[in-house]
C-alpha cells in the first residue's frame, strides 16, 4: 500500500510551525488552549453529576504534581510512557503504522518480569539488570518481525498485521505467566517478585528510578538522529517508497530496521517499568498505554522533544486522576473521558492553525 | 476424545460461536462499508460500546429487545456522527480521532453506567430469542441454529444486502469511488463528503446494533467495557475481507467458534486455556500470510481526508 495516511510526513514537522502566522506564543496557545477546553468541558460535566469541578482539578494535581510522592509517580509513569512515545515516533516518522505496541510491551515485559528474580540474583545487580533491558528490547524488536517482512516483502499492510501480533502477543505473555513464569504465590497468576533491592537504581532518595534519564536521553537521541543525521532523512523518505527508491533508499533493510528499533523501545519501556515499578507481571495485566500514546504523539507532530511535554501533562493526569476520582467517587474511567476530549480538542485546534496557515 | 462430539457439546459449540460471532459480524460489517468509501473507522470499538449501553437502556426501560436494538443503533449512529464531523467534513486525522473516540467511549458509557446504576447490574428479562417452528425440533442446530434472536438472521441477511449494494447500485459505486478515488467521484458531480459520511453514519448503526446485541441477548446487562476488544476484532476481520463482505460472515463465524471452544470443551471434560484458543484465529491468519503472501488491498483513499482540488 502506497498510501500515506495523515499528515505528509516527509515535510519536516518543525517546518510548518515556522508557516505563516507562526511564532513562539501561536505554538504556547496551541498547546494550552486545547487543554483550558477539556477542563473546561470535564469540569460542566463535573458541576452535572453534582461534583465540584475545582476540588477535582485540585485533587489531580495535588496527587499528581505538587505532593513530593504524586510528583515522583508521575516522573515515573513518564518513564514509561515517553520510551513508547519514542518507538511510535521512528515508525510513524517512517510512515509505518505499528498499532501492536501494546503487545511488544506486554510480551517483553512478561519475558523480563519472568526471568529477572533468577538472573539478576545470578549475575548480580548491574550486569543483570542491564542485560534483562536489553532482553526486553530484543523481544520488542523481535514481535515486529513478521509485520515488518510482510510489509517489506510483499506490501502486506502493517495496520492488520501489528494488530493481530497485537493480539498474539497479548494472549502469549498470559500463556508465559499462567505457564513456565508462574509462582505459588497466591491470587492472580504472576510472576515472582523482583526484590526492592535488585530493581533499578533509585535516584537520591526518592522513588524516581533511572528510567526516566534512560527515556529522557533516548527520546533527545531519537530527535537527533531523525533531524540531523542521514539516518531520520531516510526514513523520511520512506514514507514514499516510490521516492526512496529514487534516491536509492532501501526501502526493505530501512522497514526491517524502523520497525525493530520502533519495536526495541517499547519493549524497553516494557523492561523499565517492570525492573522500575512493578518488579513482577501479573496476569490478564494490560494498561493499554501504547494504544494511548498512538494519537499524542501524532498530535506532538512526530517532534520527540514536544513529545515530551505531552507525555508529562499525561503523566500528571494518570497519576493525579487515579486518586481524584476515589475522592469524587467516580469510576476511574472518568479521566478517559477527560483524555478522549483533550485528544478531540486537540485535534481541532490543529485543524484552524492548519486552515488559517493555508 | 469420544465424548467431543456428544450432541450437548456440539450445541453449545455452535450455540455459543453464533452468539459471539453476531457482534462482530455487525461491527466487521460497518467497517467494511466505511473502509470502502475511504475512511478507517479506529472508533469503531467505540460505537460498540455506545451502542451496548444506549441498547441495555433501551430494553430496559422499554421491555423489548427490537426497542433495545433500534436504541443501540442511535447510539452507535450519535458516536458516528462526532467521527463524520470531524473526519470527514472538518478531515482531521482518522486514527487520532478514532482513538479519541474510542477512549471517550470508554470513559463515557462506564461513567454513565456508574452514576446510573451504582455497583449494580440489572439484567435484562425477556432476551427475544426465538425458535424457528418444525427446524427448532432438529438435533444439535435445533437447539443452537434455530433458537436465536431474530436479528441474527436479519444480520447475516444484511450482509448479502449490503454486497448487492456495493455491487449492484449507484450507492455502492459511489461508496467505492470515495475510497478509490475520490477525485473521479467528485468530478461525476457526487459529493464525496456526502457520501463518505453516509458510509459513517451506517458504520456507526451496524456497530451499535453489534453492541446492543452484546449487551441485551450476548450478556442480559451492560458492564463498563464489556466489548473488550471485539470492535478491534472486527477493524481486522474488515481489512481481510478486502470489501468482499461475505467473508466477513465467514471469519467472524470462526472467531465466533474460537472465543466460544474453551466452554464447549470445558463440557467435554478437557481443559484448555482460553489464551490459546484465543490466540489461534491470528496465529492461523499470520501464517497463512507468510505462507501464502497474500497481498491484502486496501482501498487506495483509504484514512486519507479528501481536499477538493487537491491531488
Amino acid at each position: 500500500m502506497s498510501t500515506t495516511l495523515g499528515a505528509d510526513p516527509v515535510v519536516e514537522p518543525g517546518a510548518r510551525r515556522r508557516a505563516p502566522g507562526g511564532g513562539r506564543l501561536e505554538a504556547i496557545a496551541q498547546a494550552v488552549v486545547p487543554v483550558l477546553l477539556s477542563v473546561l468541558a470535564s469540569g460542566v460535566l463535573l458541576a452535572i453529576l453534582g461534583r465540584n469541578p475545582f476540588s477535582f482539578y485540585g485533587a489531580i494535581l495535588d496527587n499528581g504534581l505538587l505532593t513530593g510522592f504524586g510528583l515522583q509517580q508521575s516522573i515515573v509513569r513518564m518513564a514509561t510512557l515517553l520510551l513508547i512515545a519514542g518507538g511510535l515516533i521512528i515508525a510513524f516518522r517512517a510512515n509505518l503504522w505499528n498499532l501492536g505496541g501494546d503487545g511488544q510491551w506486554l510480551l517483553a515485559s512478561a519475558f523480563v518480569a519472568g526471568f529477572a528474580p533468577s538472573v539478576v540474583n545470578a549475575i548480580g545487580g548491574a550486569v543483570g539488570l542491564a542485560a534483562m533491558l536489553v532482553l526486553g528490547a530484543a523481544v520488542g524488536a523481535m514481535w515486529t518481525v513478521v509485520p515488518a517482512c510482510l510489509k517489506a516483502v510483499y506490501e502486506v499492510n502493517e495496520i492488520i498485521t501489528t494488530l493481530m501480533m497485537n493480539f498474539i502477543g497479548i494472549n502469549l505473555a498470559n500463556i508465559l505467566v499462567k505457564g513456565p513464569f508462574l509462582t505459588e504465590l497466591p491470587g492472580v497468576p504472576r510472576t515472582e517478585i523482583l526484590p526492592l533491592d535488585q530493581r533499578l537504581p533509585r535516584i537520591g532518595d526518592t522513588q524516581i528510578h533511572v528510567g526516566i534519564l534512560i527515556a529522557v536521553g533516548m527520546m533527545l537521541l531519537i530527535h537527533f538522529v531523525l533531524t540531523r543525521t542521514a539516518i531520520g532523512l531516510r526514513l523520511r523518505v520512506l514514507a514514499s517508497p516510490e521516492a526512496a527508491r529514487h534516491v536509492g533508499v532501501r526501502p526493505v533493510r530501512l522497514t526491517f530496521m524502523a520497525f525493530a528499533a520502533s519495536g526495541a523501545l517499547i519493549g524497553l519501556s516494557g523492561a523499565v517499568s517492570m525492573l522500575g515499578d512493578w518488579g513482577s507481571f501479573r496476569a490478564d495485566f494490560n494498561p493499554a498505554y501504547g494504544f494511548l500514546m498512538v494519537p499524542l504523539v501524532f498530535l506532538a507532530r512526530l517532534n520527540a522533544v514536544a513529545t515530551i511535554a505531552f507525555v508529562a501533562l499525561f503523566a500528571v493526569i494518570q497519576i493525579g486522576g487515579d486518586t481524584a476520582t476515589r475522592k469524587a467517587d467516580l469510576p476511574t474511567d472518568f479521566i478517559l473521558v477527560l483524555v478522549g476530549l483533550l485528544l478531540f480538542f486537540m485535534a481541532i485546534t490543529e485543524f484552524f492553525r492548519l486552515r488559517r496557515a493555508r | 476424545m469420544n465424548n467431543l462430539l456428544t450432541e450437548p457439546v456440539l450445541t453449545a459449540l455452535i450455540a455459543g460461536a453464533l452468539l459471539a460471532m453476531t457482534p462482530i459480524m455487525f461491527a466487521a460489517l460497518g467497517e467494511s462499508i466505511s473502509e470502502q468509501a475511504g475512511v478507517l473507522n479506529v472508533g469503531l470499538e467505540g460505537m460498540m460500546l455506545f451502542g451496548a449501553y444506549a441498547g441495555f437502556n433501551g430494553a430496559l426501560y422499554i421491555h423489548s429487545s427490537w426497542a433495545g436494538l433500534l436504541c443501540g443503533a442511535l447510539g452507535g449512529v450519535v458516536a458516528a456522527s462526532v467521527m463524520a464531523v470531524l473526519c470527514v467534513r472538518m478531515r482531521l486525522d482518522q486514527i487520532v480521532i478514532g482513538v479519541a473516540l474510542f477512549l471517550f467511549a470508554e470513559g463515557v458509557t462506564s461513567l454513565l453506567h456508574g452514576v446510573q446504576f451504582g455497583d449494580e447490574y440489572p439484567r435484562i428479562g425477556n432476551t427475544g430469542e426465538i425458535q424457528v417452528p418444525l427446524l427448532h425440533d432438529l438435533p444439535v442446530v435445533g437447539e443452537s441454529v434455530f433458537s436465536q434472536h431474530p436479528i441474527v438472521y436479519l444480520g447475516i441477511a444484511l450482509v448479502f444486502l449490503v454486497r448487492w449494494m456495493l455491487k449492484k447500485t449507484s450507492l455502492g459505486l459511489s461508496l467505492r469511488a470515495a475510497g478509490e478515488t475520490p477525485t473521479a467521484l467528485d468530478a461525476a458531480g457526487v459529493d464525496v463528503t456526502r457520501t463518505r459520511t453516509v458510509a459513517v453514519l451506517s458504520c456507526g448503526a451496524l456497530a451499535g446494533i453489534g453492541g446492543a446485541y452484546l449487551a441485551i441477548v450476548g450478556a442480559g446487562s451492560f458492564t463498563p467495557l464489556m466489548t473488550q476488544g471485539s470492535g478491534f476484532i472486527a477493524i481486522v476481520l474488515a481489512m481481510l475481507a478486502r470489501g468482499k463482505v461475505v467473508w466477513v460472515i465467514v471469519m467472524s463465524f470462526v472467531f465466533g467458534v474460537s472465543l466460544s471452544i474453551s466452554t464447549a470443551l470445558q463440557l467435554a471434560r478437557i481443559n484448555v486455556s482460553t489464551d490459546v484458543v484465543q490466540m489461534l484465529p491470528y496465529l492461523t491468519v499470520i501464517v497463512v500470510l507468510v505462507l501464502f503472501a497474500r497481498r491484502s488491498y486496501l482501498p487506495s483513499a483509504l484514512a486519507l481526508p479528501y481536499f477538493r482540488g487537491e491531488r
